[in-house]
């Protein structure tokens, strides 16, 4: 016995197609692994030549050869957490009206308009920064504030126009779509129960969005945020265009800036020497463990809500 | 009666302040959404006055002598993205396949995850990757090398979107198709893959629009050129990369260009879009 009376003919080709589809499967995998190997392989003559020093070094100068990531540290840092404090209290805003507030009418085109923002290309941002906002920056915005807040460190000095206030501005811009379109699924996602129980108990409509609403979304919008701030992190043309590209760590936020992604970018192709493109690479290292961790924790983030929503 | 006044009193507060809030947060919407009109409302103003004939047909001239075009540069996106599809299309469709159907248990849930991940690594460490792998080896810049960095990018997209449109087949049809006897193959590739074709051609016009406004990838892969280019083994003019040059260049003539550059990106790049989004509109109407 044990042979079956019937064996089908096609069970070789479906043999091959679930290993045709394996096979690819575990390339994309290798694909993923490999970024890493190769950004670690590239980076590793920088590595072995200044070990983690160069983390906390602060003088670029590839001509004598000292490399310290410290400023494009700083700048990537600076310039992404103003952009997500922007962003966030106007994408949040945004997506709580656009799923609360907003009349179908208003909200279906607003929704789509704000969605698009996320469409323009980076290099048009950096070109709209550079040659509208940063004059805007340098003879109107700049003054105005340094005018009243001119004795703090952080509005202080020259006004280039472009620099790390503008980069901050443009990159919020950059990743308010981000916000509002995944922090108004999680707030439409908010059970109607809760608005009911909040309303009848008397509360405004403000009040109930404020004290119900929100907060019942607020791990996934918190989620959306730090998704957000990743995009910020990582965004090269648009930051390089408008940041002032200047090694140095300046309290001023009018001062020019630098970031991770400008310098591989402004940089890359005129390094001459093996050490210099090897750093260059392990600031891409850097910048690609950076984005990992900050994924990693926005997916995690957003996974445990819907998994709670779906429980429920 | 005093109580009662007070009540009162504080409800109209609390009215006033809703109202407000609510206000507010219209305003903030309306600004994010007045920015892309403003952006957009520019771009067309500052670049309108490039285009024409020459501006679409020639490519660019050395600076001081007026005129030349973008020509080459539309060509070699139009070039390098087509190069990135027909990479991409493959793996990522059989991959999302293998997710839907064979998608459990922890492996998958991994890969979905890593997944997910890769599209949140920023463009430029990817193409650092591209010029490790593609350049370096080979010693001087391709077209194909960009293209491979366009390829990563779409990946994540192109696998979700297809795995999210197998799922969303109806059972019954993969059953009805297993039931006439068809092998799992044939029922995948001539029954399951048709009828959810729309959705994942769908997700490829994404992945499509979100890479043909990159620039940052194609700095050390693609690299540019000033010159007519077909051949993808070697260094290709590209659109968002000639906008780039020009616009981070001293010669204001070069900057109008960087305009009329920008318009033309920005059409193609919200026509991808928007043709994308209407298609899963109408879907999700059905």
């Amino acid at each position: 016995m044990g042979e079956p009376a019937f064996r089908p003919r096609y069970r070789v080709g479906d043999r091959l197609f679930a290993w045709a589809l394996n096979l690819s499967t575990w390339f994309y995998v290798a694909l993923i692994v490999g970024l890493f190997t190769v950004l670690l392989a590239g980076s590793w003559l920088a590595i072995k030549s200044f070990g983690l020093h160069f983390l906390v070094a602060s003088s670029w100068d590839p001509v004598t050869g000292h490399f310290g990531a410290l400023p494009f540290i700083f700048g990537t840092i600076v310039s992404s957490v103003i952009a997500i404090a922007i962003a966030a209290v106007v994408g949040i805003a945004a997506a709580a009206y656009l799923a609360e507030f907003a009349p179908p009418l208003i909200a279906r085109p607003l929704a789509f308009l704000i969605e698009l923002l996320a469409a323009v290309p980076s290099v048009v941002y950096g070109l709209w920064g550079l040659f509208v906002l940063a004059p805007v920056m340098r003879s109107a915005i700049g003054p105005a504030i340094q005018s009243k807040l001119g004795w703090l460190p952080l509005f202080s000095g020259p006004i280039y126009g472009v620099g790390m206030l503008t980069a901050s501005l443009i990159l919020a811009l950059m990743i308010v779509p981000t916000v509002a379109a995944i922090s108004r699924d999680f707030i439409e996602g908010v059970a109607v129960d809760q608005r009911e129980a909040m309303l009848a108990l008397g509360a405004t409509t403000w009040e109930t969005v404020r004290r119900a609403v929100l907060p019942a979304a607020r791990p996934g919008i918190f989620g959306a945020c730090v998704l957000a701030l990743g995009r910020a992190l990582g965004e090269t043309i648009a930051t390089t265009m408008v940041i002032g590209n200047r090694p140095a760590i300046s309290a001023s936020l009018f001062a020019p800036g630098y970031t991770l992604a400008s310098v591989i970018a402004n940089e890359f192709t005129e390094a001459t020497t093996q050490v210099y493109i090897s750093t260059l690479i392990g600031l891409g290292l850097l910048l690609f463990v950076i984005s990992i961790v900050v994924n990693a924790a926005a997916r995690i983030l957003m996974h445990t809500v819907l998994r709670n929503v779906e429980e429920r | 009666m005093a109580d009662v006044i007070a009540v009162r009193r504080t409800m109209q507060m609390r009215r006033v302040r809703s109202g407000v809030s609510v206000f507010l947060t219209a305003l903030c919407a309306g600004s994010a959404a007045a920015a892309l009109l403003l952006i957009l409302g520019y771009v067309v103003h500052a670049g309108i006055a490039s285009i024409g004939l020459p501006f679409l047909t020639q490519v660019p001239h050395p600076v001081g002598i007026p005129g030349g075009g973008v020509a080459n540069a539309i060509v070699g996106t139009g070039i390098t993205v087509a190069i990135s599809v027909v990479m991409a299309t493959p793996l990522g469709v059989l991959t999302g396949v293998y997710l839907a159907i064979y998608g459990r248990g922890a492996a998958a849930s991994s890969i979905r995850f890593l997944s997910d991940v890769l599209a949140g690594v920023p463009s430029i460490a990817i193409g650092l990757f591209a010029y490790v792998v593609l350049v370096a080896p080979f010693k001087h810049f391709s077209a194909i090398s960009g293209a491979f960095a366009f390829a990563v990018l779409m990946l994540p997209v192109i696998i979700r979107t297809t795995e999210e449109a197998i799922r969303s087949v109806p059972i019954a049809i993969r059953e009805g198709a297993l039931a006439l006897g068809l092998p799992i193959y044939a029922t995948t590739l001539r029954v399951v893959i048709p009828a959810a074709r729309a959705a994942i051609i769908t997700g490829l016009l994404l992945s499509i629009a979100r890479v043909t406004g990159e620039t940052a990838p194609l700095l050390f892969t693609a690299f540019g050129s000033q010159f007519w280019e077909f051949n993808p083994a070697n260094p290709m003019a590209q659109l968002p990369l000639q906008i780039f040059n020009y616009a981070i260049s001293p010669y204001p003539e070069w900057h109008q260009q960087a305009w009329g550059g920008a318009l033309i990106l920005i059409v193609v790049v919200l026509f991808l879009n928007i043709l994308a989004r209407a298609a899963l509109r109408s879907r999700a109407s059905r």
